[in-house]
């Protein structure tokens, strides 16, 4: 059987569809001569800021741009371990009806993805104005942790306080958390805005994240997933890897490249341009590789 | 507040002059005005300040008077460090005296619905 990695590289000589952005995760641990913790090579795949119940010129195909990345998903010859959802898996609403309407019918779709273990978490579309609880009725608690082959994951949830705060009470669980891990642990963490100042006048960053940075700090082999921005973003932030995924709805502006974060429009002769997922693949000493696909096979 | 007590917030912020700012808003809350502060009553409102672009000189003392009409929104100047929580049923206070000519966004920062991306402004410093 083919392993991952021929496959990877098989896709990406012969498909044109993979790009593989060139950038990876920090590997201080490596560098430093430590031993590592035991770890297998894997994979998983990171989708974001679906917007299911989004409306308008942005996306007018907007019904269907989910369901594509799914059958796309599904299409790959090796599947990943799991699949990541990193926010606004629903477009805002008033109504809290309609919020658990749309959680419903993301469901339905999200079920069609052959991978079966998939994690989700909140972005402030979801979760922002009812403080997380219909988020909670459909995918359960915010912030959470798992382990998986050798990697530490932790899940934050910078969205369900409308003022994009992790708040006291989640930075003393985030602490608590990793005053059990040792300094080269392998932590991975998934949250749905920038812990980091990216463009605080786009409402690009989070309120309290610095004390979590300060807190992930002293850990050698720490790389964050996040959305949010509808985009590819790589930042570091001392020895933390900062990666934004592009959106399934509409991409926005480059980073603070004009007044307004408003979506970049709809190009009908390539409506997909701009939306994409991406394949993460775990390897040894805290090295991600990442690879952009986009929402249909090309 | 009602229509015409909106306009005429609308019409004092719009530079009438402090006077009238005074008086768009109630005298009760506004607390611990200087003499030399000039009242700038703005309304915020889903999705939008108004006004959203207010022009200010190098060296002025200012209280921005807010008040917030349908939701607790966030007012926040990053470029200077400035942030408020701007409760409904309430005027807020925010105080400033620019020191700097130039453009100075600002945005609401606590989420507050579809169409929060684009609450938004700007404050003009000149010289």
């Amino acid at each position: 059987m083919m392993d991952r990695r021929s496959f990877m590289k098989l896709t990406a000589i012969g498909g044109g569809a993979v790009f593989m952005s060139g950038l990876y995760g920090h590997a201080p641990a490596a560098a430093a001569g430590k031993t590592a913790a035991p770890y297998e090579d894997f994979y998983f795949v990171q989708l974001s800021d679906v917007h299911w119940g989004f409306t308008g010129a942005a996306n007018p195909d907007a019904r269907n741009t989910f369901r594509k990345a799914v059958a796309t998903v599904n299409a790959l010859a090796v599947q990943p371990d799991f699949i990541i959802f990193t926010g606004d898996l629903t477009h805002t609403t008033d109504d809290p009806k309609e919020r658990r309407q749309r959680m419903a019918e993301f469901k339905d779709i999200a079920a069609g993805l052959t991978v079966k273990t998939v994690h989700f978490i909140p972005g402030e579309h979801d979760a922002s104005l009812d403080n997380g609880a219909a988020f909670q009725e459909n995918f359960g608690p915010s912030n959470y942790t798992f382990e998986h082959r050798g990697v530490h994951f932790i899940a934050l949830d910078n969205v369900s306080d409308p003022g994009a705060r992790i708040g006291e009470a989640q930075l003393a669980w985030l602490k608590n958390d990793l005053d059990r891990q040792a300094n080269d642990a392998r932590i991975v963490v998934f949250t749905h805005r920038p812990l980091f100042d990216l463009v605080p006048k786009w409402d690009w960053a989070t309120r309290d994240g610095d004390q979590a940075l300060a807190l992930l700090a002293p850990y050698r082999n720490v790389t964050v997933f996040y959305g949010h921005i509808h985009q590819e973003h790589h930042h570091m932030t001392g020895n933390i890897a900062h990666h934004a995924a592009k959106s399934l709805i509409f991409p926005l502006p480059a980073p603070g490249s004009q007044e307004k974060r408003t979506p970049l429009p709809w190009d009908p002769a390539a409506p997909n341009k701009g939306l994409g997922w991406r394949e993460v693949e775990a390897q040894a000493a805290n090295d991600y590789k990442l690879a952009e696909f986009p929402v249909a096979g090309s | 507040m009602d229509r015409a007590r909106r306009q005429f917030c609308i019409r004092s912020a719009c530079g009438f002059g402090a006077l009238l700012a005074v008086a768009a808003i109630e005298a009760q809350d506004l607390k611990n005005i200087a003499g030399n502060e000039r009242i700038i009553a703005i309304e915020a409102k889903k999705f939008v300040y108004t006004p959203n672009e207010i022009t200010l000189k190098t060296g002025e003392p200012v209280v921005l008077a807010f008040t917030a009409i349908d939701f607790m929104h966030g007012f926040f100047i990053p470029d200077m460090k400035i942030r408020a929580d701007l409760q409904p049923g309430q005027v807020t206070q925010v105080r400033l005296t620019p020191a700097q000519a130039g453009e100075y966004p600002f945005l609401c920062d606590n989420f507050c619905g579809s169409g929060h991306e684009e609450m938004s402004g700007k404050i003009i410093v000149t010289d």
